[in-house]
């Protein structure tokens, strides 16, 4: 093999990349091999890479190992486990040099996949599998297990990681502990057999940390129980649907009454996204803290009903896991692009409070603060994740919660203050001058409190009105409202190259964007260039970020949509010069990299310093 | 929790059982134009109420868009009112029924906002019978924008416009009927004898409860030629008998010698007494109702009263084992599962 760059041993850095088919059951094993890795006390970022299919179609399962806490996909697959002839060809071609290429040689390889500068180890899943077992179902669902069994021996996993997994994983199903671990034998002792191991990139235990390993929409589905949710109204769509199934499933063990048997929580599947947004907004103008989930078409039907939650100031809370649009799009790829359409959703002037999770824990809490958002500021909160962070197991810092918090209903008047008060109730009357009013229950006071809730213009008694100036005076309201908002929202994240100083560069980031951003920072580091970066976690946004923006030479803001949305929004709120702002976009569908945002930085930077030296030299001469 | 009764009150004004007056149940000053179907039945809603003794914040009054989805601001003013958005009034029920079971939902819809942008909600909040009393008001056309046929217009009727229409019309009653609603009515606003007892019956019923009211659009559908007219209903309408709704333990009042009448006990012990003018109809069966309906249509005769019920119904929250607790009510202790859970979450995950 002549064309085999040089190997040094590489420990604890490396992509492996799984090629399946959809529905043959390959999920669980290479749950498998990322949670052991996990487990080992490593930095694991799986990324699943799946069709909009059931059965039958190339699916592929990338995980990337370190020890440095990257979490950020990479580019480049140090060892691709080829299970799937379809993608082969593809599959052997994104292999780097000097890599390897895993596959069923039960059938001979197609030569002119041949490369010289990888090594193809042969595994004969098909023919093992059909020695030990008679079964086709078995024969396929072990032939998954019998590949990580061979990993285990390459890269050098510690094998009882993963039968200690593997027991737990069947913990009430025992019997199929023996005949899993035995798959896993099978492909180890046929790698320690027939191969030189372990191959030159390796892994090795580090100490485990506190960190989980969890899907963000699970973690969604879990902060709204805690959040306080009673009612979610929904309907399917990927990569949202996990979200409200993950709530049902906590439901189901948290908030079953002990006394009834009964159910302290509603879950109606809408007819649409109209219908379930409708819904969110009937439940919590009764006094329900209640929620839906979707991604971008279902924002678009939820458009008519999101302003009317705005102008009627009614709370609500949303998740939109984006997804690659528009319209139908790349359904199970991920993007950020419904930041526009989520910030101004609806017709009129609209504007709606996002915030923007980038870890499991994120998503346990901002959807659990989103519910005291949205009764606090009495309008809509869109949380906005992606399917990257939603859909994958993603490391994350533990959940945690504060025993002694309570849930902050906003302003709403019982009917013990209904009855001792004097003066006409007033719905819309801003009697703090912060924008927000108070709000009453329906059914609270016989008398007294009752009010017309209506998308049309109306006073501060909430009577209908078509008067200009009242008209005038109330959306006045509603942006000193949203200003107000700056203070309750989730702050932004700022880190320094340099605590004492500014770097010249600036980097700001959102959401599933701030992995490869961070790492980003290291890699211009190695290249000489300091680099500041500022999360944004919400919008309105913070007087912090606008400042981030003005004390930087060059700012970059990095997301992944074609259009720069964020920075469109940042430019139209804060009223910024748009030349401030270089983009980095990347929107293919495949989360970003370090390299990406590194690459794009450094190159505006680089031709901006080249031509202040030409001008400098220009100058001089 | 008690209250103070009203303090302002006409001597003279009779009062219900509760010490409320009929004032206590209207709303704001009608803006509809004179004579203007949708306001009978506004008064006849406020009618019921009143004789009913329903503390009125107890109820809940939506609409969608249209003038009679404006109604709900010219009735009840002490409840708590939401005109919502065009065609979606069923879902936002919806919502709010899962939050408070223990109110009474009133939803009020245009022919238009039903037949027409609302189908899909309201074919769904029907076959989840939701607990609500669903009131359409029926005038054949889109008032509010200016006189346009609706899908409830039948095949050749022509408004204002002078162009018959051409399309097959959606009966209401019969979808409702048809998607497995437990309670259907049909009435006339100028009927309040026979719509009053309708709306006390569906007040009472739990489940889903229909009533498709005939409503005349006095500016742009009341011609000659109009199927949906002050004159043509009247010409063409037949009841199939008439209802008294009766409280429990009141007396039943007694049927003319040659009716024949059937009674229904409702969940809360109310009894629903028919004088029936159409013998041939069975109040509970469902094949009956689409059999009557049919047959006096096909005699170009409009049927209205009781036509379906069901008394044992389940309501969406009888099907999803909800709280009997409204879920509004329910606290940090009941909601929120703690430190000590969420650390063998974290555990598990581990
Ligand atoms: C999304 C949307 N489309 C159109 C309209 C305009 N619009 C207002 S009322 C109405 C028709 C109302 O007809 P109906 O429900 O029969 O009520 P009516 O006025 O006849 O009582 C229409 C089309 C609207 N408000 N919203
Ligand atoms: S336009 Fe027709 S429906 Fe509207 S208020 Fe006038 S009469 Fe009534
Ligand atoms: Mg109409």
């Amino acid at each position: 093999m002549s064309g085999i760059p040089a190997r040094t041993p590489v420990v604890n850095d490396l992509v492996v990349k799984f090629a399946n088919v959809n529905g043959t059951g390959s999920a669980s094993a290479n749950n498998l091999f990322a949670k052991a890795l996990f487990r080992m006390g490593l930095s694991v970022s799986p990324k699943n890479i799946f069709p909009s299919n059931i059965q039958g179609l190339p699916t592929w399962y990338e995980v990337r190992v370190n020890d440095q806490g990257y979490l950020a996909r990479r580019e480049g697959v140090d060892i691709m486990v080829s299970v799937n002839p379809q993608s082969m060809a593809k599959d052997v071609r994104e292999v780097k040099p000097g890599g390897y290429f895993i596959y069923d040689n039960s059938k001979p390889l197609d030569l002119r996949l041949m490369r010289d500068d990888i090594d193809f180890i042969g595994l004969p899943l098909t023919r093992i599998c059909l020695e030990e077992y008679k079964d086709a179902r078995q024969r396929q669902l072990f032939k998954n297990v019998i590949y990580v069994g061979a990993m285990a021996a390459l890269i050098n996993m510690d094998f009882s990681v993963l039968t200690d997994l593997i027991a737990d994983q069947f913990k009430g199903k025992e019997k199929l502990i023996a005949p899993n671990v035995h798959a896993l034998e099978l492909g180890f002792q046929y790698a320690k057999r027939n191969f030189t191991c372990p191959l030159h990139v390796t892994v090795e235990s580090r100490p485990m940390g506190d960190y989980i390993l969890v899907e963000g929409n699970d973690a969604c589905g879990l902060g709204a129980v805690y959040g306080g949710a009673t009612m979610a109204g929904w309907y399917p769509i990927t990569p949202s649907t996990s979200v409200v199934e993950a709530f049902e499933k906590y439901c189901k063990r948290m908030r079953i009454d002990p006394g009834t048997g009964k159910k302290n929580f509603a879950i109606v599947q809408a007819e649409d996204e109209l219908a379930a947004m409708g819904m969110v907004i009937g439940a919590n103008w009764n006094g329900a803290r209640a929620f839906t989930a979707t991604s971008g078409p279902g924002i678009s039907l939820m458009s008519e009903f999101l302003g009317l939650a705005y102008f009627a100031e009614i709370p609500a809370v949303l998740i939109d896991v984006q997804r690659a649009g528009p319209s139908t799009g790349m359904p199970t790829r991920t993007q950020q692009s419904d930041v526009l359409a989520c910030a101004y959703a609806s017709h009129g002037d609209t504007k709606h409070v996002l915030v923007f999770p980038s870890t499991p824990k994120e998503c346990f809490d901002m959807t659990a603060q989103s519910f005291d958002l949205a009764e606090q500021l009495q309008t809509p909160i869109i949380m906005l994740t992606d399917l990257d962070l939603g859909m994958n197991d993603n490391m994350s810092e533990p959940f945690e919660w504060d025993e002694n918090r309570t849930y902050q209903r906003g302003k709403v008047f019982n009917a013990e203050q209904l009855e001792s008060m004097s003066e006409r109730f007033g719905r819309y009357l801003d009697v703090d001058g912060d924008g927000i009013p108070y709000r009453t229950y329906p059914g609270t006071h016989p008398t007294k409190g009752a009010f017309f809730t209506r998308g049309t213009s109306r006073d501060e008694y909430a009577v209908y009105t078509e008067d200009g100036e009242e008209y005038v005076a109330n959306m006045e309201r509603l942006l000193k409202k949203f200003e107000t908002a700056k203070s309750y929202v989730p702050a932004p994240v700022i880190t320094r190259a340099n605590a004492k100083a500014n770097a010249p560069v600036g980097i700001l980031h959102f959401g599933t964007s701030m992995h490869a951003t961070l790492e980003a920072v290291d890699l211009l580091a190695g290249e000489g260039i300091a680099a500041d970066t500022c999360r944004i976690r919400a919008f309105p946004f913070a007087d912090e970020i606008v400042d981030f923006i003005n004390s930087h030479e060059q700012v970059f803001v990095v997301e992944q949509n074609r259009d720069a949305q964020m920075r469109t929004l940042l430019v139209n709120e804060c009223d910024l010069d748009p030349r401030r702002l270089n983009k980095v976009l990347n929107y293919n569908g495949m989360p970003i990299t370090a390299r990406f945002v590194a690459d794009a930085v450094s190159a505006v930077v680089n031709k901006s310093s080249g031509s202040q030296r030409k001008k400098a030299a220009a100058a001089k001469a | 929790m008690t209250y103070l009764r009203p303090e302002f009150r006409h001597p003279q004004l009779p009062v219900n059982e509760l010490g409320y007056s009929r004032k206590d149940y209207e709303g704001a000053l009608s803006t509809l134009c004179a004579g203007c179907g949708h306001d009978s039945i506004s008064a006849a809603v406020v009618q019921s109420m009143f004789e009913m003794s329903i503390e009125p914040h107890r109820v809940a009054k939506l609409s969608g868009i249209g003038c009679s989805s404006k109604t709900p601001t010219y009735f009840l003013g002490k409840s708590h009112g939401f005109n919502s958005v065009h065609g979606r009034m069923p879902s936002v029920v919806t919502g709010a029924n899962m939050a408070n079971r223990d109110l009474i939902y009133l939803g009020v819809s245009g022919d238009g906002d039903t037949a027409s942008i609302g189908m899909g909600q309201f074919a769904h909040a029907v076959r989840r019978n939701l607990n609500m009393v669903y009131i359409v008001m029926n005038n054949g056309c889109y008032g509010l924008t200016k006189g346009q046929d609706s899908a409830t217009a039948d095949v050749g009727s022509c408004s204002k416009k002078g162009e018959p229409n051409k399309f097959e019309a959606i009966d209401l009653a019969g979808v409702a009927l048809e998607l497995g609603a437990t309670f259907v009515a049909r009435s006339f606003s100028g009927d309040k004898d026979q719509l009053v007892p309708l709306i006390k019956a569906a007040v009472s019923h739990r489940g889903f409860a229909f009533i498709d009211v005939i409503s005349p659009c006095v500016t742009f559908n009341n011609n000659p030629g109009s199927t949906k007219g002050y004159e043509f209903v009247r010409d063409h309408l037949e009841a199939t008998g008439t209802v008294d709704f009766v409280p429990m333990r009141e007396e039943i009042t007694a049927c003319y010698p040659n009716q024949t009448s059937e009674e229904v006990t409702l969940h809360d012990g109310s009894v629903v007494h028919l004088c029936k003018m159409d013998d041939k109809l069975n109040v509970r069966s469902r094949n009956s109702a689409v059999e009557r309906m049919k047959n006096y249509k096909d005699r170009g005769r409009i049927l209205t009263g009781l036509l379906y019920m069901d008394p044992d119904s389940q309501d969406l929250h009888d099907s999803i084992d909800s709280s009997k607790k409204p879920l509004r009510q329910l606290g940090e202790k009941e909601l929120c599962p703690g430190v000590a859970v969420l650390q063998n979450i974290n555990d598990s995950l581990r």
